[in-house]
């Protein structure tokens, strides 16, 4: 095993993971503030990518712009999607809640696929692609882009919920939505806030790693699954542990792949999953609390 | 109890005869996959519904099922009769095996092992391309015969189907209404409390796991005999999800709600083939209006829309 | 007053129908494509083509004053669906023959039922071991994989580069590339060096790649649809790999250059006609074929026809001539199909026997490279 090797497995695992923690902030935003795990998390992810392909070719937008108006058009997706689908809920039970996300899955896929058509689709990269040489190993600039991008979306995440008001209000649901509507916190707002946060996420997500894997309808149903993923390991923190567990997932796959078996590579990285969690069933960074009865 | 079984006979015969209305045309074989999905979001119901765990990877001990059927008749030469319950048992065993550690976990932690699970076991089918064929799929499976009758046509194999199918539904009336249905209730409104009135909530949880797996697996080999063909896709995590959604839509806690949901399921992409590539949006839209509209699944929904209709103003209110 | 309106309504139909019982009833034709789902790629020129085809033969008056009347039906890329389908297309639609469908697997699930209805069925896949060994009711239009892989071997044999890497994406199509892949290299004194899989729906495969640098391969062989290959290729450049890189047929059409840029230059792959037909000589039989689905295809739908789309022109117009030699129904198609010689169809010349029912030769394919973001023909 040459040390080369090993790095280009690494740096390629971290690149990939780096997507999967953003796609899983999004989920545990969404999951602190509401409860809900939101199957169409996925969604927005693809609909980032599409959106900029849109804005590129069709309004002729440059890059620049054509990223911020995607992201925009994503939130407000979001936006309708909580207002529409689950705000209506009469029965909001967790399991009620995770259906109507699998339907508005579907129903969001089924737009795209006749918005866009079935075909893959590709986007330029940000900045080039003339590989760059670390040690033995080759990135894209993309690849800086993408860590980079996750660098700066934590850290405003890390300040949003720490030092602002709504940031403050939105973590006091996550802890106790009755108390917090007690003390004058608009819960529902923060309810449609948290879904306008992740969907843009999400949508981030999607266009920066389109560049590299291109876009599709579908594209969401995987990168969704590993987002997912990634926020569980994290124990579903918006924060730093979720980023650690979406490049931990990255690592082990790229690992798998390279070391043991490329069939194997999911397998292997959902098996690693599975003893971590028999070994700690509060999470990989959750302290064992203790249940109400 | 009585009233209970008045209700399944009424529900058997109803079964037994609705093929008179068909005569055998395409749409046996729809009723066919009803059956079989039918048995599936039962057994998913009794770990959801009655005991409240989740499982995002019921569709693997369905494959496990139906691919364990396949590879003893046909590599082997096992007639589908010893195929089908050597099956059922080694999947039970593993389904034990694992519940032990898997039940442990809670919420979306839960969720999340048992989708692992469920993609582990379909890359295990892709992969060992010896034994199931990988990717292309295991075909030559033998139907099942049974004295001088080979069940290969629709009409025979809907009998065979609703046959287990209806043993299926009996004897998960019976359970829910027995001790063990009462503990699995207590289990699910909570845990801490069940232990304490003396439910070993632990081994009642892997245990139900387990019987919920062997349902599945039986219904796999059902499906592998009837298909004659199996492959990997048909067992992926979209299907794991479909299955929770017959479970919810039908209605939680409730048998018959899951043959309403595995109905409605299963024959909706038939009458919505005629909106062509509109059909998959409808279908999302349809999933969450039902929600919206019939919380409490198809099961509660129902009557509660017949009680609305014909009675303005009385059932109106609550819902 | 009214009810003359009503009598003149009723004539009016009564005429009409009658109308309709004097011309000959058409002949009705089953299609199973996956439109949707992960094949869709597949699914949708095919459909797409059988549609344009089936209708301007209706145009033209139909066969000998007999119309045809397609039935189509979406299978997702479900076996299980496919099954239930071409069910009701047999039980309620009564079709005398059954084009599709699209996936190996799915063309696999469907065959039982076909065999036992007694249906002719053609179906639109690769894999070889559709018609091998024979089965009574099924022909095929797609080149088998054991052609590509043959043309693939032949170059590398002839250029003496015998150990090569292959990565092949984990569906039906890949495993069946796989298994030829494997099968055929003793055949043309080739070594696998390396034996690497990817997921259909991956993002990133430098790991799979950077053990391939590490080993001995004088040559890269990948097998997957889009967009995998583009990733791979993209991957290769990035790598700063060297090894000349061979895809599939599953990618010879513009999208994967389109999609893969810069990255798909040099990329060699064996490929249908259809990519070529322009730089073919004109004494090629099939040429004439493949200009008119081109351009009717591009009228039709406004993007380039592909030779997907190819596999259904030929399964249409191979009905077509079963039609016109007298067959209109189930076994007399099946005996006609039989009989056809020397078709020169979208993916090849197709001659058909009663011991060979995919009918095509080494010939159906050509070897392309990527040239200026174009096709050339590597002679």
């Amino acid at each position: 095993m040459q040390f080369d090797q090993l790095l280009q497995y690494t740096l390629s695992g971290l690149s990939t993971g780096a997507i999967y923690a953003l796609i899983g902030i999004g989920f545990s935003i969404i999951y602190n503030a509401t409860g809900i795990i939101n199957f169409a998390q996925g969604e927005f992810v693809m609909l980032g990518g599409l959106l900029t392909l849109s804005c590129l070719d069709l309004l002729k937008l440059p890059l620049w712009a054509a990223i911020p108006c995607a992201v925009a058009v994503s939130t407000v997706a979001g936006l309708l999607f909580e207002r529409l689908a689950i705000r209506p809920l009469r029965q909001p039970t967790p399991i009620n809640l995770v259906i109507i996300t699998i339907g508005g899955s579907i129903l969001i896929r089924g737009l795209a696929m006749l918005i866009w058509g079935k075909d893959t689709h590709s986007i330029p990269p940000f900045s080039g692609d003339e590989p760059i040489a670390i040690g033995g190993a080759t990135i894209l600039p993309q690849h800086l882009w993408i860590l980079a991008i996750t660098l700066v979306i934590i850290a405003i995440n890390k300040i949003y919920f720490y030092h602002t008001i709504s940031g403050k209000a939105m973590r006091a649901c996550a802890y106790n939505r009755r108390a917090a509507g007690l003390v004058g916190i608009d819960v529902r707002r923060m309810v449609l806030f948290s879904f306008m946060i992740s969907s843009a996420l999400g949508a981030v997500a999607g266009i920066i790693v389109a560049p590299l894997t291109m876009t599709a309808y579908d594209v969401g149903v995987m990168l969704g699954l590993k987002g997912f993923c990634a926020a569980i390991i994290g124990g579903m923190s918006s924060g730093i542990a979720t980023v650690v567990g979406g490049l931990l997932l990255g690592v082990l796959e790229s690992l798998g792949a390279g070391l043991i078996s490329s069939g194997y590579k999911d397998a292997i990285a959902f098996i690693i999953l599975l003893l971590i969690l028999f070994i700690r069933p509060q999470g990989l960074f959750g302290k064992a609390d203790s249940e109400r009865v | 109890m009585k009233r209970e079984l008045l209700k399944f006979a009424a529900f058997a015969v109803f079964v037994l005869l609705l093929p008179l209305l068909f005569q055998g045309g395409y749409l046996m074989n729809v009723l066919v996959f009803v059956g079989i999905n039918t048995m599936l979001a039962i057994a998913l119901n009794l770990l959801l519904g009655y005991a409240g765990q989740i499982s995002l990877g019921h569709a693997g001990f369905f494959g496990l099922g139906a691919y364990l059927s396949g590879i003893l008749t046909v590599s082997y030469g096992w007639n589908p009769w010893q195929a089908m319950p050597v099956a059922a048992l080694a999947v039970g065993c593993l389904a034990g095996l694992i519940g032990f550690p898997i039940l442990k976990l809670k919420g979306h932690y839960l969720a999340m092992a048992t989708l692992g699970l469920g993609i582990i076991i379909y890359i295990v089918f892709n992969e060992t391309i010896d034994l199931t064929g990988g990717p292309s799929g295991l075909s030559g499976i033998p139907n099942i015969a049974l004295g001088g009758v080979t069940f290969d046509t629709d009409v025979k194999n809907y009998y065979l189907i609703w046959g287990f199918t209806l043993a299926v539904v009996l004897f998960s009336i019976n359970l829910a209404n027995s001790r063990v249905g009462r503990a699995l209730r207590a289990v699910h409104d909570s845990e801490v409390a069940a232990r304490v009135v003396g439910v070993n909530a632990r081994i009642l949880k892997v245990q139900i796991f387990t019987l919920s797996a062997v349902i599945s697996s039986l219904a796999g080999s059902l499906y592998a005999h009837t298909m004659t063909f199996v492959s990997p896709a048909s067992f992926g995590f979209n299907f794991s999800i479909e299955l929770l959604t017959m479970v919810v839509i039908g209605g939680l806690g409730s048998v018959y709600g899951s043959f309403l949901g595995a109905a409605l399921l299963t024959l909706l992409p038939e009458f919505l083939r005629a909106a062509h590539d509109y059909d998959i949006i409808i279908y999302g839209g349809l999933l969450m209006l039902m929600v919206m509209f019939m919380p409490g699944g198809l099961v509660r929904g129902i009557p509660a829309l017949f009680r609305k209709l014909f009675k303005p103003g009385g059932g109106a209110g609550h819902a | 007053m009214n009810c003359r309106v009503i009598s003149f309504l009723f004539a009016a139909a009564a005429l009409l129908l009658s109308a309709d019982v004097f011309a000959a009833a058409p002949i009705k034709i089953g299609a199973l494509f996956a439109v949707t789902g992960p094949a869709a790629f597949l699914g949708e020129p095919e459909r797409n083509t059988a549609k344009m085809v089936v209708d301007e033969i209706n145009r033209a008056g139909g066969i000998k004053g007999r119309k045809l009347e397609l039935v189509s039906y979406d299978t997702a890329g479900d076996a299980t669906k496919a099954v239930q389908l071409a069910t009701k297309l047999i039980k309620d639609d009564k079709v005398v023959a059954i084009i599709g469908p699209s996936t190996t697997g799915e063309t696999m699930a469907v065959i039982p039922v076909a065999e036992k209805e007694q249906v002719p069925l053609i179906s639109c896949s690769a894999g070889s071991k559709i018609t091998d060994p024979l089965k009574k009711w099924i022909f095929k239009t797609a080149q088998n994989d054991s052609l590509a892989v043959g043309r693939i071997y032949e170059y590398l044999q002839k250029n003496r580069q015998t150990n090569v890497a292959i990565l092949t994406v984990s569906d039906g199509f890949g495993a069946s590339g796989r298994e030829q892949l494997k099968a055929q290299s003793a055949k043309f004194g080739i070594k696998i060096v390396s034996d690497d899989t990817y997921g259909p729906k991956d993002t990133d495969m430098t790991a799979q790649l950077t053990k391939i640098r590490g080993s001995q391969a004088q040559a890269i062989i990948c097998w997957g649809t889009n967009p995998g290959p583009a990733v791979i290729a993209k991957n290769v450049r990035q790598l700063g790999i060297k090894t000349p890189l061979f895809m599939s047929h599953g990618v010879s059409s513009k999208k994967f250059i389109e999609l893969a840029g810069e990255a798909a230059e040099g990329v060699k792959l064996p490929s249908g006609k259809v990519v070529v037909a322009d730089l073919l000589p004109g004494s090629d039989p099939q040429k004439k074929s493949l200009l008119a689905f081109i351009k009717d295809y591009q009228n039709h739908y406004k993007t380039e026809g592909d030779h997907f789309g190819g596999h259904a022109w030929d399964a249409v117009m191979l009905i077509k001539a079963a039609v016109e030699k007298g067959a209109d129904s189930s076994s007399a198609m099946r005996d006609n199909l039989e009989k056809i010689r020397g078709f020169a169809g979208i993916g090849g010349t197709f001659s058909y026997s009663a011991k060979d029912h995919a009918g095509l030769g080494k010939d159906a394919f050509v070897l392309v490279e990527v040239r200026n973001k174009d096709w050339v023909i590597v002679k």
